[in-house]
């Protein structure tokens, strides 16, 4: 691994300067579990490692006020997984922070890490994207909140600036009964990249929300207020458009190892499916719950 | 707490043995464990987080050793494969792999062994789907998954207490 000067800040503004001033030479260190790599492959080759993990404003921690839950971005994917709070608002998030790596990586990846990445692959982008995340941005002029559909470019590209760095990410609370599910295609079952990674919710106006990665440059949502997808005793033929409209953009890459693209989308197909039979049957459970 | 000169200094406790230590900051944990403490159990394999040879207990939680520079260990509590046996005696894991015969080759078995220590201890009874899980960071070339699984159950069962 090449050096390189390790800088541990204690609190936001030590950090933002030496972005500010080091540019494209400083690359934030959280979890370390994707930099880390690239800093021994050499694909990534910074002067400057900025470590965030003492930086109070961006704490581990998972809180709840006001209808927003509000997650550090050193809080690691696994203690994501295993909130009560994330578990009782969020299902879908926890189910995809609970496959994302192995215990081993999931006990040092950040939530932050993940989508500051923008991998395609990204387990986490989908729900995120589902659940209207904001995230929460910190630069030489303060604060910013970006919505998470205008986060991602592209692998390994987002919308931030090279001397902003993510300190947070706000999820309202949903104010409908609604429910999700996250799904996914791997090659093996365990520590494994998917080959698609999907999440879809149902609320009880028959909203349908539907996002998914791992077949185009970055996870997207598409939005159904239609109430065709969320009808339960919907045909087939009613959705089969709307479905199309959702899934006629993706475009997988053909270099990648993992799937070929016609395995992708029709696996794509057969998830989303999946997916929105699962939502719907998890908002009926709730519904059946507070009946 | 910066580190221009290229090297800090750090304090871990390895096994219970606490270690003050200057240490490159490109170095990772795993270096500072098998190169500056020769506590060389700890293996060396794939470096990108796939396979778990490196697996380690960090403050509790196992982690690939290979992925974390070791001054983020700075302050931490750490156990290796080498702090399993106690007074001359096996850990009841240790023991159940040689009686199952879940070590073939046996470079795997120190991470395999701290990922089931971590399992067990949050889950005292796991199901063998929970141990398939727990232990999915860990790969075995020798292929030895049922008998890791099953060393791993018998200890869940209490053949080893």
């Amino acid at each position: 691994m090449h050096t390189f000067a390790y800088e541990r800040p204690a609190t936001l503004a030590e950090a933002v300067a030496l972005l500010d001033a080091h540019g494209p030479e400083a690359r934030l260190l959280a979890g370390g579990t994707d930099l880390i790599i690239r800093l021994r492959d050499g694909s990534a080759q910074p002067a400057v490692v900025v470590d965030v993990k003492q930086i109070a404003e961006m704490s581990s921690t998972i809180r709840e006020q006001d209808g927003i839950v509000t997650i550090g971005a050193t809080t690691v994917v696994a203690d994501i997984a295993a909130s009560e709070l994330v578990k009782r608002h969020f299902e879908a998030l926890a189910e995809a922070a609970a496959v994302v790596g192995s215990v081993q990586i999931r006990n040092r990846a950040t939530l932050a890490g993940n989508i500051c990445n923008a991998s395609p692959a990204a387990d986490t982008a989908p729900p995120l994207l589902v659940y209207g995340a904001v995230i929460v941005a910190a630069g030489p002029r303060g604060t910013r909140r970006i919505p998470i559909t205008e986060f991602f470019v592209r692998s390994g590209v987002t919308t931030l600036a090279p001397n902003e760095l993510v300190i947070a990410i706000e999820i309202p609370v949903p104010a409908r009964r609604m429910g999700a599910v996250h799904v996914r295609r791997t090659r093996r079952r365990g520590h494994d990249l998917a080959s698609v990674t999907l999440c879809c919710s149902v609320d009880e106006t028959g909203v349908t929300r539907l996002a998914y990665g791992s077949v185009g440059p970055r996870p997207v949502l598409y939005v159904d207020e239609s109430g065709v997808l969320a009808d339960p005793d919907g045909a087939d033929e009613a959705k089969a458009p709307i479905f199309e409209r959702m899934f006629g953009d993706a475009s997988p890459s053909k270099r990648s190892m993992r799937a070929s693209p016609e395995y992708r989308l029709a696996m794509l197909r057969v998830l989303g499916k999946r997916a929105v039979r699962t939502a719907i049957e998890r908002l009926a459970a709730e519904r059946a719950v507070e009946a | 707490m910066s580190g221009t000169g290229n090297t800090l200094p750090i304090e871990i406790t390895v096994n219970g043995r606490r270690h003050a230590l200057d240490v490159a900051v490109h170095h990772t944990l795993l270096d500072v464990l098998r190169d500056d403490l020769e506590l060389t159990g700890t293996k060396e394999c794939c470096l990108v987080g796939e396979c778990g040879a490196c697996t380690v207990m960090v403050n509790g939680r196992i982690v690939d050793s290979c992925l974390m520079l070791a001054v983020e260990a700075d302050g931490a509590e750490i156990v290796t494969v080498e702090g399993l046996a106690k007074d001359g005696k096996l850990s009841p894991l240790q023991q159940a792999f040689l009686d199952k015969g879940a070590a073939q080759c046996g470079f795997c078995t120190p991470g395999q062994l701290m990922a089931a220590q971590a399992l067990l201890a949050g889950n005292p009874h796991p199901s063998i789907d929970e141990v398939q899980e727990g232990l999915a960071g860990n790969l075995c070339r020798c292929g030895c998954y049922f008998q890791i699984a099953d060393a791993v159950l018998s200890v869940a069962e209490g053949e080893h207490r």
